[in-house]
Parts: C-alpha cells; sequence; structure tokens
C-alpha cells in the first residue's frame, strides 16, 4: 500500500498515512487528486478505481471516506477489509467511532494505525491483539501519571492510602493537575482511583474527569 | 468535543482544535494559528524550562497545525527532545512527529538516529516497537544506512518478543523498499525463512510480507520458503473456521496470510517436487469449491475476504500458467462473477480476465464470454467497470472476433464517457490495424473513428491511416472514393478534412474518371472546407491543391486562381501565405517535368511499430511525462550545438535551402528540420513579407539556382520546414515524442516589446499572465497559470528551455499554489530567440501541451541614458563604422500618434530625448543594454513620415548584432 487518506465528506483530510517518502508537494496534489475523483463518486458504484498506475480502493463511512492507494499486484477486496478493519479497531477504541474522535484524538488514530500497519503492509491483523497494545499503551500512560503523583505528593498520596477523607484527595488532585495545566480554570471530579496489586508490581488506574 | 478523553487528554490541544472548528473563515483560522504559532515559539525560547508534558502539548499542537496543511519550520528540536524522554507518551509524541515532519536535516537525523540506537537496545519492547514503527515510517536513506545491518539481528535473535519481532520485519522490509543496496543478505535469511513455521500467526504474516519483497530481489536465497509456505497455506486451508481464533475474520481462516503466501507463490515458478506441487494443487481446488458453498454469513466482510483470497489464487494459477483444468475452472469462476450483482466482484472479474485473456490454455475460454462484456459495456452504470469491459474486450480481440469487437466498440464510442474516449479510439484504432484483412475494412473503421469522436482522435491516428494507405496499392482507389463520400457530408470534423485531403491529393486520380468525382468537383468539395478550418489544416489543403495542379492540369487556373487571392497572399498567418506565395510561384515558373518530380506521390513509408501502440502505452504510468520533456530538451540543445557550428547561422537563407537540399532520408531530414526551427524562430516570426531581410519575396534567381529551396513546405506556425515530397512532418515523427514535434509554438504578442504586464496566452482551458520586471541584466518573472474550467488540471508541469545565451537562472516555483511560477533570468550576452515555455498537463484525458515564446526580449535589459544634444551627437558620430548601424524604413502599420509613439520608445527602454533632433517630428531615444559581461550603448532615431505612412528607424550600437535585433524589434511596434 502506498497510502492511506481519510477525508470527510467536504473534501477535509482527517488523517494521512504515506508508505513510501513522497515530497510534500506531490503529497498534497494526491491529496486534492484523491478528494475530487472520490468525492464525485456516486453512491453503489464500485469501490475500485484506477488511476495513473495505482489502484485505489476508497470506501465510506458515515461522514468519513478511507481511501488508499495500492500497487497494480495488490489484492483489492483485501485492502477493502483491511479499511474495514481500522474501523473496527477505532470503533473498539473509542466505543462508536465518529469522526469528532479523529478530529480531536488524531494522535491516537496515527498510534492504532501504526500498531495495525507497518511500512503499507498489515503488521497484525488479530483485533484482540492490536486492542490489547493500545490499551496497554494507555495504561503505561495512566501508571506513568500516578507516578507523577507520587513524586510531587507523596504526602497526600499516602494520606490517601490511610484512608483519609475521599473530599481532601480529590482536592489534591485538583491542584495537581492545575499544576501541569496552569491555564485550567476548569473544575474536577474523581471518578475514583483504585490500586491493585499485581505480581509486586504496583500498576494504578485512575481516572480524573472533568 | 467528545465526552471520553482516553489515556491522558491533552486539555490545551483539545481547546485549540475546537477553537479551529469554530473558525467562521479560512482568514480567522490562519490568524488563530498564528497566534497559537507565536506562543508556542516564545514558550519554546523562553528562559524557563519547560517541563515534559508541556514539551508534547505544544509539540501535538505543532503536528496538528501541519496536518491542516500549513508550514511548520520549528519545534523539530524540541521533538528530538522528547525522543529521549523516558516517559512512554512523551516518546510516543516525539516519535510520531518526526514520522510526519521528516526533515532532512542532517544534524537532526544524527540526534534521532542516536535516539533511536538507544530505544532499539533499551530491551523494552514497547520502546522498540515505538523506535521500529519510526524507522518504517520514516524509511529514509539515512535511515537505512545507520540501521539496516542492525534490524535484521533483532528480527532472529532468540528472545525477541513477537510483536517486537512483527514490527522489526516489516521495518526491514520498507528499508529494503527504499534502499535495497543496503540491506544485505546473509546468513540471517534462512533463518527468516523459518519464521513461516513460527507459532505466532501475526509473525508469519509480517515475515511473509518480508520474505516476498526480497524474494523478489534474490529468489535463490529463499528458494526454500516455497515448501514452508505451501504447507502452512495447506494448514490454513484446511482449518476450520473456528480453529485460528482471532485470525480468523468473519469466518474466513487467516485471509491475510493467505493472500501473502499465494503472493509469495507467485514470486516462483510451480514447484517442481511432485509432491509439493500435489499439495498446492489441492490447496488451489479447495479454495476453488469453496466459492461455491452457500456463505457463512450474509455479511459482505465475509464474502470480500473468501473472495480476496479467491481472486489471488486465480492469480496464481494464471502466473504458473501450466494447469489447464485450474485455468479453465477459474475462467468459469470468473464468468459467474460477471453477472454477479456486487459491482465489485464485477470489476475485478473483467480485471482478472484481462490477465487470463494471455494465456494460451485459457483465451478460448474467455472468449466465449464476449457476450457478457459486451453487455456490461453497454448496461454497467459505472464508469470504471465499463473501462474494465474495453480493456478486456481489447485483451480478447483476436482475428475471429475483430470485427464484433471493433464494431461494438465504435457503437459504444458515440455515448461512451468523455473521459475515456481517447483510449477507447486508440484501441480501436490499433484492433482495427491488427486484424485488418482487408484494409477497405480499416478505412471504413478509421473514418467512422473521426466521425464519431473526431475531437478524440489524436494525430497518431490520423497519420497511422494515411501511412497505410499510401503503403498498400490496393486499397488507395478505395480509401480515396470513401473519403470523397465523407466529405459530402454537410459538417465534417476537420480530422475528416485532414486526411480527406491528403488522401485525394495523392490518388484524387484514382476516381477522377467517374464524371461525379471530376477534379474540379474533388477540389470545390475540399475548398468548400477550406474556411471552416484551421491554420495547420489550411496549410495542408494548400499543399493538395499544389498536389492537384499536378495531377489535374486542367484545374491548374482555378487553383491559381485562389492561391492568388488576396486571402491566401495576403492571408495574415505567416505560413499560409508563404505556401500560397511559394505554391503559385512554383505552379506559374517550374515546368511540368520538374512540377512532376517535385509533386510525386509520397515514396512508400518504412515500416516500423505502430505510433498509436506507443502512444497507449505511454498513457498508463504517472512518471512517463517527464522523460518526454528530457529528450525534447535534449534535443534542442542538440540542434543548439548544430546552429552554432553551422557556417552561415541566421541570415542566409540560401544556405538553409542547401541544408534542406542535402536532406534525403528521414531522420536527417528531421534534424535538419528542428535546425530551421530554432534559426527561424527569431527572425521569421518577426518579419511579415514586406520586410526586405525576410523570406517572402524570395528573388527569381533564388529559385532558377536552388530548385529545392522553393518546395518548402512548412508546418504549424513556426513549425517544421521539409520538402514538399515528404508533405508534412508525418514522415519523421518518431513516435516517442510526437506531442511535442507538432506543438505549435506560440509567438508572444508583440506588444510585450513594450510591456511588462499582461496576458501572454489564452486558450479555452488556460490564461497565462505575465508580471514582469528588469533590472540591468537581471530579471524576474511571475508566470500566472489560471485554469478557466471547472475541472482539475492534472500533471501540471512548466519548463522553460532555452538557448545558452539567456538562463532562467533559477526557475523556482513557489511551493504550495501552482499558479504562479517565478522566473529569475539573467542577460549573458545579447540575443535574438526568445526562451520558451513548454506546459503541459492533463485535462479530462488527454494530455494538453503548450509552448509559449516568453516575451524577453534584448530591449528589457535596456536602462535609459539622458543626455545633452552635442554629447549625442558627438556619441552618434563615433558610431559611424557600417556595420554598426542598421536601419530600416517600413510602412507604418498604426495610427502615426506622436503621444503613442513616445510612450512606445520609452516602453522600449531608451530615454526620450527632447530637443536634440533639429526636426521636432523626429524622435531620439538612448540608452545602454546591459549584460552580463558587457554594457552596449545604443542611439537610436525614428523618423515619421506621415504623408507617405512610413517610419524611417535608424539604430546605432557598438554591437552589430544588437544594432540589428533593436532594430527588428523596435520597427515592429509602428
Amino acid at each position: 500500500m502506498r497510502f492511506l487518506l481519510l477525508f470527510s465528506r467536504q473534501g477535509k483530510l482527517r488523517l494521512q498515512k504515506w508508505f513510501t517518502p513522497i515530497p510534500e508537494r506531490e503529497k498534497k496534489k494526491i491529496t486534492r487528486d484523491m478528494t475530487t475523483m472520490v468525492l464525485a463518486r456516486k453512491p453503489r458504484s464500485c469501490n475500485f478505481l484506477h488511476w495513473k498506475d495505482l489502484k485505489i480502493v476508497y470506501k465510506r463511512y458515515a461522514s468519513l471516506y478511507f481511501c488508499c492507494g495500492l500497487d497494480a499486484e495488490e489484492n483489492e477486496l483485501l485492502a477493502l477489509e483491511m479499511l474495514h478493519r481500522y474501523v473496527e479497531l477505532l470503533d473498539k477504541y473509542f466505543g462508536n467511532v465518529c469522526e469528532l474522535d479523529i478530529i480531536f484524538n488524531f494522535e491516537k488514530a496515527y498510534f492504532i494505525l501504526d500498531e495495525f500497519l507497518l511500512g503499507g503492509e498489515v503488521q497484525e491483523t488479530s483485533k484482540l491483539v492490536v486492542a490489547r497494545s493500545v490499551e496497554a499503551s494507555d495504561m503505561l500512560q495512566e501508571t506513568e501519571r500516578l507516578m507523577e503523583i507520587i513524586l510531587l505528593f507523596p504526602l497526600f498520596f499516602s494520606c490517601y492510602h490511610g484512608g483519609i477523607h475521599e473530599q481532601a484527595c480529590i482536592l489534591t488532585l485538583g491542584e495537581m493537575d492545575l499544576h501541569t495545566h496552569q491555564k485550567d480554570s476548569g473544575q474536577y471530579r474523581s471518578g475514583g482511583l483504585t490500586t491493585v496489586q499485581n505480581d509486586g508490581v504496583v500498576s494504578c488506574r485512575m481516572r480524573v474527569c472533568f | 468535543m467528545p465526552a471520553v478523553s482516553k489515556g491522558d487528554g491533552m486539555r490545551g490541544l483539545a481547546v485549540f482544535i475546537s477553537d479551529i472548528r469554530n473558525c467562521k473563515s479560512k482568514e480567522a483560522e490562519i490568524k488563530r494559528i498564528n497566534k497559537e504559532l507565536a506562543n508556542i515559539r516564545s514558550k519554546f525560547k523562553g528562559d524557563k524550562a519547560l517541563d515534559g508534558y508541556s514539551k508534547k502539548k505544544y509539540v501535538c499542537k505543532l503536528l496538528f497545525i501541519f496536518l491542516l496543511g500549513h508550514d511548520i519550520d520549528f519545534g523539530h528540536m524540541e521533538a528530538v527532545n522528547l525522543l529521549s524522554s523516558n516517559k512512554y507518551t512523551e516518546k510516543q509524541i516525539g516519535y510520531l512527529f518526526i514520522s510526519v515532519l521528516v526533515n532532512s536535516n542532517s544534524d537532526l537525523i544524527s540526534l534521532i538516529n542516536n535516539a533511536i540506537k538507544n530505544d532499539l537496545s533499551s530491551r523494552n519492547p514497547t520502546f522498540m516497537n515505538l523506535a521500529l514503527h519510526c524507522i518504517a515510517n520514516v524509511g529514509s536513506r539515512e535511515m537505512a544506512e545507520a540501521f539496516a545491518a542492525e534490524v535484521p539481528c533483532i528480527l532472529v535473535a532468540g528472545d525477541t518478543m513477537d510483536s517486537v519481532k512483527q514490527s522489526a520485519a516489516l521495518c526491514l522490509l520498507r528499508l529494503n523498499r527504499t534502499s535495497p543496496d543496503l540491506v544485505a543478505m546473509g546468513e540471517w535469511t534462512t533463518r527468516v525463512v523459518h519464521l513461516l513455521n513460527d507459532q505466532h500467526l501475526g509473525v508469519v504474516t509480517a515475515a511473509t510480507s518480508l520474505i516476498t519483497t526480497l524474494a523478489q530481489k534474490s529468489p535463490e536465497d529463499f528458494k526454500t520458503s516455497v515448501s514452508l509456505a505451501v504447507a502452512r497455506l495447506s494448514r490454513i486451508v484446511s482449518s476450520a473456521s473456528t480453529d485460528l481464533q482471532d485470525y480468523t475474520y468473519y469466518f474466513v481462516a487467516a485471509p491475510w496470510l493467505s493472500v501473502k503466501l499465494l503472493r509469495l507463490l507467485q514470486c516462483y515458478p510451480p514447484p517442481e517436487d511432485g509432491a509439493i506441487r500435489g499439495r498446492l494443487t489441492e490447496c488451489l481446488e479447495t479454495i476453488l469449491n469453496k466459492a461455491q458453498e452457500p456463505p457463512k454469513s450474509k455479511k459482505v466482510q465475509h464474502s470480500n475476504a473468501k473472495n480476496a483470497v479467491l481472486f489471488e489464487a486465480i492469480s496464481l494459477i494464471i502466473h504458473h500458467d501450466s494447469e489447464p483444468t485450474l485455468l479453465v475452472r477459474a475462467c468459469n469462476q470468473l464468468g459467474q462473477f460477471l453477472q454477479h450483482r456486487e459491482t465489485n466482484l464485477r470489476y475485478l472479474a473483467l480485471e482478472s480476465m484481462c490477465t487470463l485473456a494471455s494465456s494460451e490454455f485459457s483465451h478460448e475460454a474467455v472468449k466465449t464470454h464476449i457476450e457478457t462484456v459486451i453487455n456490461a459495456l453497454k448496461s454497467e452504470r459505472d464508469v470504471s467497470v465499463r473501462q474494465r469491459a474495453v480493456d478486456l474486450l481489447y485483451a480478447m480481440c483476436d482475428r475471429s472476433n475483430a470485427k464484433q469487437i471493433v464494431a461494438e466498440m465504435l457503437s459504444y464510442l458515440e455515448t461512451a464517457d468523455y473521459s475515456i474516449r481517447e483510449e477507447i479510439v486508440l484501441k480501436v484504432a490499433i484492433l482495427a490495424e491488427k486484424y485488418a484483412v482487408d484494409y477497405t475494412w480499416y478505412v471504413d473503421t478509421i473514418l467512422n473513428l473521426i466521425r464519431f469522436a473526431g475531437d478524440y482522435v489524436s494525430d497518431e491516428v490520423w497519420y497511422r491511416v494515411i501511412q497505410i494507405v499510401i503503403n498498400r496499392d490496393e486499397v488507395q482507389g478505395y480509401a480515396a472514393k470513401t473519403v470523397f463520400e465523407a466529405l459530402q457530408a454537410p459538417a465534417c470534423h476537420e480530422n475528416l478534412v485532414k486526411v480527406g485531403g491528403y488522401i485525394l491529393g495523392e490518388f484524387g486520380n484514382l476516381i477522377a474518371g467517374d464524371s461525379r468525382s471530376s477534379p474540379l468537383i474533388q477540389f470545390d468539395l475540399l475548398h468548400s472546407k477550406f474556411h471552416l478550418c484551421s491554420v495547420p489544416t489550411r496549410a495542408l489543403l494548400l499543399s493538395a491543391y499544389i498536389k492537384f495542379i499536378n495531377l489535374f492540369p486542367e484545374v491548374k487556373g482555378t487553383i491559381q486562381e485562389v492561391l492568388r487571392s488576396d486571402s491566401q497572399l495576403r492571408n495574415a498567418d505567416v505560413e499560409l501565405q508563404q505556401r500560397a506565395v511559394e505554391y503559385l510561384r512554383l505552379s506559374c515558373i517550374a515546368s511540368t517535368d520538374i512540377l512532376a518530380t517535385v509533386l510525386e506521390e509520397m515514396p512508400p513509408f518504412p515500416e516500423r511499430e505502430s505510433s498509436i501502440l506507443a502512444k497507449l502505452k505511454r498513457k498508463k504510468g504517472p512518471g512517463n511525462l517527464h522523460p518526454d520533456l528530457d529528450e525534447n530538451r535534449k534535443e534542442r540543445s542538440v540542434n543548439g550545438g548544430t546552429v552554432a557550428t553551422s557556417p552561415t547561422p541566421s541570415t542566409d537563407l540560401l544556405g538553409l535551402g542547401s541544408t534542406i537540399a542535402t536532406q534525403n532520408s528521414a531522420p536527417r531530414a528531421s534534424k535538419g528540420a528542428s535546425l530551421l526551427v530554432d534559426v527561424f524562430s527569431g527572425n521569421i516570426a518577426a518579419f511579415p513579407v514586406e520586410t526586405p531581410v525576410s523570406v517572402g519575396p524570395v528573388a527569381d534567381e533564388n529559385f532558377s539556382r536552388d530548385i529545392s529551396y522553393i518546395p518548402t513546405v512548412r508546418w504549424g506556425t513556426l513549425g517544421i520546414l521539409v520538402g514538399i515530397q515528404s508533405w508534412e512532418s508525418i514522415q519523421y515523427i518518431k513516435p516517442k515524442i510526437p506531442d511535442m514535434r507538432c506543438l505549435p509554438l506560440a509567438p508572444f504578442p508583440s506588444r510585450f516589446v513594450c510591456k511588462n504586464n499582461g496576458v501572454l496566452y489564452e486558450n479555452q482551458l488556460l490564461q497565462i499572465g505575465l508580471k514582469s520586471e528588469f533590472r540591468q541584466n537581471l530579471g524576474r518573472m511571475y508566470v500566472f497559470f489560471g485554469n478557466k474550467t471547472s475541472t482539475q488540471f492534472m500533471n501540471f508541469a512548466a519548463s522553460v528551455v532555452c538557448q545558452d545565451t539567456l538562463q532562467p537562472a533559477d526557475p523556482t516555483v513557489d511551493g504550495g499554489a501552482q499558479l504562479q511560477q517565478i522566473l529569475n533570468i539573467e542577460c549573458v550576452s545579447d540575443f535574438v530567440d526568445a526562451p520558451v515555455l513548454n506546459i503541459q498537463f492533463r485535462y479530462g484525458g488527454t494530455l494538453q501541451n503548450i509552448a509559449v515564446k516568453l516575451p524577453i526580449t534584448l530591449n528589457k535589459f535596456f536602462q535609459p541614458t539622458e543626455m545633452t544634444s552635442q554629447n549625442f551627437f558627438q556619441r552618434w558620430k563615433q558610431l559611424g563604422a557600417p556595420q554598426q548601424e542598421v536601419q530600416t524604413i517600413f510602412k507604418a502599420r498604426h495610427s502615426m500618434d506622436t503621444e503613442v509613439t513616445k510612450a512606445k520608445i520609452m516602453g522600449f527602454g531608451a530615454a526620450l530625448l527632447d530637443g536634440v533632433d533639429p526636426n521636432p517630428s523626429n524622435f531620439v531615444g538612448a540608452g545602454v543594454i546591459h549584460t552580463k559581461t558587457t554594457q552596449v550603448g545604443c542611439l537610436l532615431r525614428l523618423e515619421p513620415n506621415t504623408q507617405a505612412q512610413m517610419y524611417r528607424l535608424t539604430l546605432r550600437t557598438s554591437r552589430d548584432t544588437v544594432s540589428q535585433r533593436l532594430c527588428d524589434l523596435l520597427s515592429e511596434q509602428f
């Protein structure tokens, strides 16, 4: 696969992945060509096109078009299913994925794609395995954050363990977050903080909503 | 904003994104982005060290801005810093930024490589994966140099985690694609092959992709993979759909792995070992059998995955091309798909059948589906499916069904989509020629092509029909009769007029016996179309007329009358005028013997590959436009060399005549012709026939001295000069570069000599505007390309070709916008020929070529000089040597308004000196021409004679070539 593009019905590019080195100008041109060509297609046309020496495979999911360019010898039907699998992975991660999820969490969409495709080839086709490795990196993030709390507020953290009033802890968390996001003025509520002991390694899950 | 923000949301980023989304206009968005960029810049530059989180947030914002399509020129360093963070999220964002915004900045690359190295040796699988993903995503040569040796080690090391193995395999694949020379085969290759036996199907999938690419490079090293692949495939194919757990996709067992294994097997011939071969055949049969089983799910994903494997199996069967039973089964299976209700399957069936048609075992089987395919051509609603149907009809065509297929394609042509018409025309033309048993059918077919889709019939097609008619005696009479009849239609396409003119001019005598097509009737018929045609066609018709004079002496008077008419002899187009003048003189002066020799019937063309076929091949593929351009450029420079060594370069017309006289063979004639183009491009365009230096009034002694010069037929406005025996450029159009050769070279409007801005060129599609400024010997030109249509131009490319004296020092094209091109110009020494701007682009399905001369003339490098009367005359006398002065007397073409004249002289670049000339109605100017090497002082004097409506223009400069050129340029203006 040479490239994968996600764009909206208005032709706004939401995600771009290039699997061969292409100059920036050329990328813009290809993107333009793809959006005009694919958006002009009538509904219920076939999902394949020829463009220059590439095969183009596209599919529409709600307001988003998924479109990829293949070399001549690649399998179109399977590429179609690859797009579908990517949508499934996004769906599993975001839960009923919509265009907004991809706009606001574009970096996640790229990370998930990297777990699934690499160098234009399928790396891992199992939905479970991909989902697990994406989850794992999220876990890693949350562990990191908790470590930060421990580092910054050892006193309060131990207080929490000691069963101190929950309200104090929430305030603490609020302060901690205010410290990092200096511009934030929102109020914080804690959805719960749990500590799990597992094989001698402390891994923590925490949820902060606002 | 979505309610859930998984992982760690970056609130600042989310706020920024929603701000951007709330922007009402593009301007507001840019304003918001600039504000953010300024903010980030100040944060990065600030004294306070940023913590990892803020750095990550800002880098992420920059990434978002870049992905919106804006340029980012900072932040790379901060992103590189993130790479060495020990926090996963920061590292991850850093890597993402690097892989999206790679910069070949060398110091950064070494920093990035360092960070990657650290992560690769960290033994932490998550970090190793991030590093490998980054190498695969960037895939640059520098990365390959740094890691091509290390990645294979990681891949085959015993203690590497499965997920890292997968990343390493695909990372290596990517490096091998970009820099195959750096990925050295070694001891690891055998161990890679054994990954096909791995327990983890994900590892096998990734390894199969890698082995496939490596096997294409060095099949010998990976030969052992065949038996392993067959074994693995056989296990998958025979497994129950639940055996493979999560690798089963909608009840299809490991479709990705199956397809990849089948692809790997396509790198090799059928296995020689009988047992393996038998096992493979079994697998393929099972796959074919499964297609007949009832679906296990109604979901489209199930059938897509199943059929993906099936199509790949069919590809392998076609590739092996050795098992007739499998081939026929494959063909039948595809035949079923041809009528499937799923459009995708019909499309793919048509596509696969194209390759099947080329196998001798299955060609006949494919042919049985002809009715279905023809039906698809007529009834498919989707143009891309119809396109595939056209391709298949073309592929399955042979002698037995050619007439039917050509007829169907012709009738489809009338309603075909505009985007594919040109290709259909080419295909019909090729099939008609290839399978023509009798050439009358061929002629009919091509004439029908012109009738149904004249606009899409490229020059190659009508050249070809003429070549064939000329080379085959038996069809000439029929062709003459048919075109004569076709021309009788009240409205016929210009291409038909061209073919008609050519064929009647050559073979009109074959039908002249019939009183319904007597010479006079033939001539009247042709001439009735004359006024509706474009210049090149009219030029061709004029050649047909002179041929008529030879064929039919009885119409000589009538034709001479036509040639003598003002609309010919005084035609505004220099090409037509010249032809009319020369043909008229030829018909008057030459004896019948000479006429018969000069206007002899065309000799047969050398047999060669059809230029149409070359064109069809060229239509495929993206990169093919540029080689043509390069070739053309090369050719021009070669010609430039020829000009330089020619003893009489630009003025001696007799010299040119003799050049032509020595051109006998076609390729040499071609060279000579281009030579003439180059030599003439400056002079001829500037001089109409009246001026004394030009070709027009070729003195009579020239005629008698050098007969071979007179019959010079020129093609296009500044086209190619050839002897009349060869009529047109047809004879030596090289199949490779027809587009550039037939290209009409548009001269720039003469008003540009005195103006710097305006519209340079315009046709129905494109408008080219210019803005230019010149200072001393330097200039800058802004070229604006405006698309007048509502459709996109694809493959747009503009390039400048010029002689060696004037170099567009640095033709930079503004990034992003394709609409503006900036040319930097430097005048190295004085020159005559203006550089040519070649433009190529694809509009609809057709390649458009435009060549325009850029209005860069010598006078642009004029600096005005003010001087007193005394001073002026002193210098005037100093420049008194005969070669320094050039004088011309010419008729006024515009009204002789004093103010207009003044404005023109100033626009020309010279200072207008008042009170210098004793006669106040005369104009006197002075200035200096700046070139890189020298400065040439110039004085000029223009004396109008209002009674006679004449001007006398005198130029004195220190250099004769400059005097001549300036005189030529300025005299054009009044």
